[in-house]
C-alpha cells in the first residue's frame, strides 16, 4: 500500500522539545529542517541534535525527513554527510535542480555501501521554488530514481518574483497546476507549501482544498494545530 | 508515622502541634461545630470610620503573637497586606502569624519580616513561585507554613481550629459604617469571597478601602454587623494585578492536543448534557478544554446549570452565550469577569466555605460533574502535587485543587507528558497535595490514563479511539523521553504542613538539601 504524504509537519532541527513531540501530533511526515529554521551559529548542534533524535527516539508511527541546508554549501555537504548515516525515510534538497540531484544521489549510495543500507533505500525530495526549476520540472522529476516527491516552495518562488503570497493564492494557481499534473503523470507526491497563519484554520482548510483540487497530494504543516485539517483534506 | 498514603509524617511537629493524620478523603465527616465569635457591639452613635493604619492597630490591640489575616481578590495587585505589615514591622511587634489566602511576588517585603522574626508563621491556601515560596523552602519561616486548600481554610476558621485575631479585608468600595463590596472603586476586583469566614469569625474585622462611598456602599457583600473600624489609604492596590497568569486559550500545540482529548473524554464518558456543570483553572491549557468543552455544548444544543472557582472572561463568554445558566464565582481573574459580576445577576459570588467546605451542609463543588486541574507532579497512585516542584522547591499551594478533585463526578488532570525535560509520572510524588482517590483521569499528550478505581470509565470508554492506556505505561514512555531523575534529598527539618481540606495532614515539605 502506498504511504500517506498528506501533513508533512516541519519542527526546527534546534528545538529539542518539538523534535521530542513532533509525532504526537499524528502528522504522516515529521521533517526535521537543518536550513531555514536554524540560524548560521547553532548549524552544527541542530546537526547533532537532528542526528541523535534519529538515532535514540522512537518515531516509528512517522515517516522521518530531514531538509539539509544547499549542498553547494559547506553546512549541506556536512548535513548529508551526518544525517544519510542515521537512515532517516528521505533528505529534502533545497534549490534543487537536475546536477544538484544526480550529485546528492551519487552522495547517498556511496554512504549506503559503507552504511549497509541496501541502496536506494533514502528517498530525495526536491524543493521546487524557482523559476528555471519549474521550468525543468520533469527533468528534475527524472534525474534520480530516489526522488519520490516534489515540494513546491511557494514563498521561495515569490520572493524570486520579489513580491509576496497573498492569502487567496491566486499567483500560484498556474504553479500548482504545472506541479500537481508533472507528479501525477510521474506517479510521485506533489507537496504543497506552507499556509503560514497559523491561527487561520478556515484559510488553511480553503488553501490545502485548492492544492488538492490542483493535483497535490499533501502539504506542510507550520505546527502541530494544522496536521488534523491537512489529514481529513488530503485523504 | 505514616499516614493513610504511607507519607512519613511527624506525630507533634514544633509551631505547629499534635498532627491529625489523613485518613482517606471521604473519612473524615459528620457533626460539626462551629466556633463562638467574641465580639465587641457597637453603640448608637459610635463613629468606625478611623485615620490611618497606625490608628486601626491601636484600636484592635494588637500584640505580640497575634494571628493578622488577608485575602488575595487583588492578587499581584494586592497592596493592603504590605500596608499592615510595615507598620506592625515598624512597631517592633514579634512572632505575628499571617493569616493570608493567598501570597504573591508583591508580598516580598514578609522575607524580610521573615528573617527578623516579626512573622514567625504563615498560613496560605494559594502562593505562587516567588520570594516568599522560596524563603519559605529555605526554612527562613521559624515555624512551619501551613497549606491549606480554599475550602480547607474556612473550615479551620469557622471551627475554631484557625483563630483570626484581627482580620483586615481589602476592600475596594466601603461605607464609613463598614458596609464593603468589590464591585466599585479604582481597585475593584469583585468578588470578596475567601474573606468572608474571617470577616465572620475574626475577632475584629477592619476594613481597608480607598474608595469611601456614601452610607450604605450597596451592593453590600460583607455587612457592616461584622465590622469593626474601616480605614481609608490613598490605594488598596492595582486592579491590573488581578490579571495574572495566563487567561487566554493557549496556542500551544501540544496544549491544544491535550484539551481536544480531554474533551472527547468528557463528552465520550457523558458529561455534555444538559444541567451539567463544569470548572477549569485559568492556565492556558485548562481554557483549551473549556474552549473545546464550548464545542461540544454548542453542537448538542446543551445549556449547563452553572460554571464555577475562579471566572476568566473566557466563562463569562460561555454565560453570556447560554451555555450555562449561572456562574458560581471565588474570585475573578480578569476586569471582563468583574464587570460581569458586578452587572448580571446570574453571575454569583460563592464564600470560601460555599464553595469547597468539606464541614459545611453541602459545598458548591459537591454539585460539579467535570473538573479540570493541572499537576506539577502525578505518582501512579494518581496522587497529584501542585505544591513542590522537581527540585523541592514550593511553588505552589492546594488552592481549590483537593475540594474540586473530591467534589466533582470527575477530575481530570491536564498536564504535558514532560516538564523542563522531567517526568511529570513518579512513582512517587515529592509532596501529596490531591489524594488518588480523588482523581480520575491523567490526559497528557502520549496517551489517557484512567485511575482503576473508575472502573465505569473504563468499561464505557472501551471502545472509544482515545489512546487509553495505563498510568505505568504512560509513566515508562515519559521515562524513555527524558530518563529517570535523582531523587531529591531533604534534611529533617519540616518547611511546611500540607493539610488536606478537612484538617487532618496529608502530607508536609521538608527543607531540600543544598
Amino acid at each position: 500500500m502506498k504511504r500517506l504524504r498528506r501533513s508533512l509537519l516541519i519542527i526546527s532541527g534546534n528545538n529539542p522539545k518539538h523534535i521530542q513531540d513532533a509525532p504526537v501530533f499524528d502528522p504522516d511526515v515529521v521533517i526535521f529542517d537543518l536550513e531555514e529554521r536554524v540560524a548560521a551559529p547553532d548549524k552544527d548542534s541542530a546537526r547533532n541534535l537532528v542526528r541523535e533524535a534519529l538515532s535514540f527516539l522512537d518515531y516509528s508511527q512517522v515517516e522521518v525527513m530531514v531538509r539539509v541546508n544547499p549542498l553547494d554549501t559547506e553546512e549541506g555537504q556536512k548535513d548529508l554527510d551526518r544525517i544519510a548515516r542515521v537512515k532517516p525515510g528521505a533528505l529534502i534538497i533545497p534549490k534543487a535542480n537536475e546536477q544538484v540531484i544526480k550529485q546528492a544521489e551519487g552522495l547517498l549510495t556511496k554512504i549506503e555501501k559503507e552504511e549497509g543500507f541496501p541502496e536506494g533505500s533514502i528517498e530525495i525530495i526536491p524543493i521546487l521554488e524557482t523559476a528555471s526549476g519549474i521550468e525543468n520540472i520533469n527533468q528534475l522529476i527524472s534525474s534520480s530514481p530516489r526522488v519520490t516527491g516534489l515540494w513546491f516552495n511557494g514563498e521561495g518562488l515569490m520572493a524570486e518574483f520579489g513580491t509576496q503570497r497573498t492569502k487567496e493564492g491566486a499567483e500560484l494557481y498556474y504553479v500548482r497546476g504545472r506541479v500537481g499534473i508533472a507528479c501525477r503523470a510521474a506517479g510521485i507526491d506533489a507537496i504543497d507549501t506552507i499556509f503560514s497563519d497559523g491561527n487561520d484554520y478556515e484559510g488553511l482548510a480553503n488553501d490545502a482544498s485548492a492544492a488538492r483540487r490542483l493535483g497535490f497530494t499533501g502539504k506542510l504543516a507550520l505546527d502541530g494545530r494544522q496536521v488534523d485539517t491537512l489529514n481529513t483534506i488530503f485523504q | 508515622m505514616k499516614n493513610i498514603l504511607g507519607r512519613e509524617i511527624p506525630d507533634y511537629i514544633e509551631g505547629y502541634g499534635e498532627v491529625k493524620p489523613f485518613m482517606g478523603a471521604f473519612a473524615n465527616y459528620g457533626e460539626r461545630a462551629k466556633a463562638s465569635v467574641t465580639l465587641r457591639s457597637v453603640k448608637p452613635g459610635e463613629k468606625k470610620l478611623l485615620a490611618s493604619i497606625e490608628e486601626a492597630l491601636d484600636k484592635v490591640g494588637l500584640k505580640d503573637g497575634m494571628t493578622l489575616s488577608f485575602h488575595h481578590h487583588l492578587r499581584n495587585g494586592d497592596y493592603v497586606l504590605n500596608q499592615v505589615m510595615a507598620v506592625v514591622a515598624q512597631r517592633g511587634y514579634k512572632d505575628i502569624h499571617v493569616a493570608a489566602t493567598g501570597i504573591f511576588p508583591i508580598h516580598e517585603p514578609l522575607v524580610d519580616y521573615m528573617k527578623k522574626g516579626i512573622v514567625t508563621k504563615i498560613s496560605v491556601n494559594y502562593i505562587s513561585p516567588g520570594p516568599v515560596a522560596k524563603a519559605i523552602s529555605q526554612g527562613l519561616l521559624r515555624h512551619p507554613a501551613v497549606f491549606m486548600s480554599h475550602g480547607g481554610r474556612p473550615r479551620a476558621i469557622e471551627s475554631g481550629d484557625l483563630h483570626v485575631d484581627v482580620a483586615f479585608i481589602a476592600a475596594p468600595t466601603a461605607d464609613a459604617y463598614g458596609n464593603v463590596n468589590g464591585v466599585g472603586g479604582p481597585a475593584a476586583c469583585g468578588t470578596l469571597s475567601y474573606a468572608v469566614a474571617d470577616a465572620f469569625f475574626a475577632d475584629k474585622v477592619v476594613a481597608v478601602t480607598d474608595h469611601l462611598a456614601p452610607y450604605p456602599a450597596c451592593p453590600i457583600e460583607i455587612t457592616q454587623d461584622f465590622v469593626d473600624y474601616v480605614v481609608q489609604v490613598d490605594s488598596i492596590g492595582d486592579a491590573n494585578g488581578i490579571v495574572s497568569g495566563t487567561l487566554t486559550v493557549t496556542k500551544d500545540p501540544v496544549g491544544l492536543r491535550i484539551a481536544k482529548m480531554a474533551a472527547q473524554l468528557i463528552n465520550e464518558a457523558g458529561y455534555i448534557q444538559n444541567e451539567m456543570s463544569f470548572q477549569t483553572g485559568a492556565g492556558g491549557t485548562s481554557l483549551a478544554v473549556a474552549a473545546e468543552v464550548r464545542k461540544y455544548m454548542q453542537e448538542k444544543n446543551v445549556v449547563g446549570s452553572f460554571a464555577a472557582g475562579g471566572i476568566t472572561g473566557y466563562i463569562v463568554d460561555m454565560l453570556n452565550e447560554g451555555l450555562f445558566r449561572n456562574l458560581f464565582d471565588v474570585q475573578c481573574f480578569d476586569l471582563k469577569a468583574v464587570a460581569s459580576y458586578r452587572e448580571n445577576p446570574r453571575h454569583q459570588a460563592m464564600s470560601g466555605s460555599l464553595y469547597g467546605n468539606p464541614h459545611d451542609k453541602g459545598a458548591i463543588v459537591n454539585n460539579l460533574d467535570v473538573m479540570i486541574l493541572g499537576a506539577t507532579e502525578i505518582d501512579t497512585d494518581f496522587n497529584v502535587n501542585v505544591v513542590t516542584g522537581s527540585d523541592g522547591v514550593i511553588m505552589g499551594a492546594s488552592g481549590g485543587h483537593n475540594d474540586t478533585a473530591a467534589g466533582s463526578k470527575i477530575a481530570i488532570i491536564v498536564t504535558s507528558l514532560t516538564k523542563g525535560r522531567l517526568p511529570v509520572i513518579k512513582d512517587r510524588v515529592t509532596t501529596v497535595t490531591t489524594p488518588g482517590e480523588t482523581i480520575d483521569v491523567l490526559v497528557t499528550e502520549r496517551g489517557i490514563a484512567i485511575n482503576p478505581r473508575r472502573k465505569d470509565l473504563l468499561e464505557k470508554l472501551k471502545d472509544s479511539d482515545l489512546p487509553i492506556i495505563t498510568i505505568e505505561e504512560l509513566k515508562k514512555i515519559s521515562e524513555s523521553l527524558t530518563g529517570v531523575p535523582e531523587t531529591i534529598e531533604f534534611t529533617d527539618r519540616v518547611v511546611a504542613v500540607v493539610e488536606y481540606r478537612d484538617g487532618t495532614v496529608i502530607d508536609v515539605v521538608r527543607q531540600a538539601k543544598e
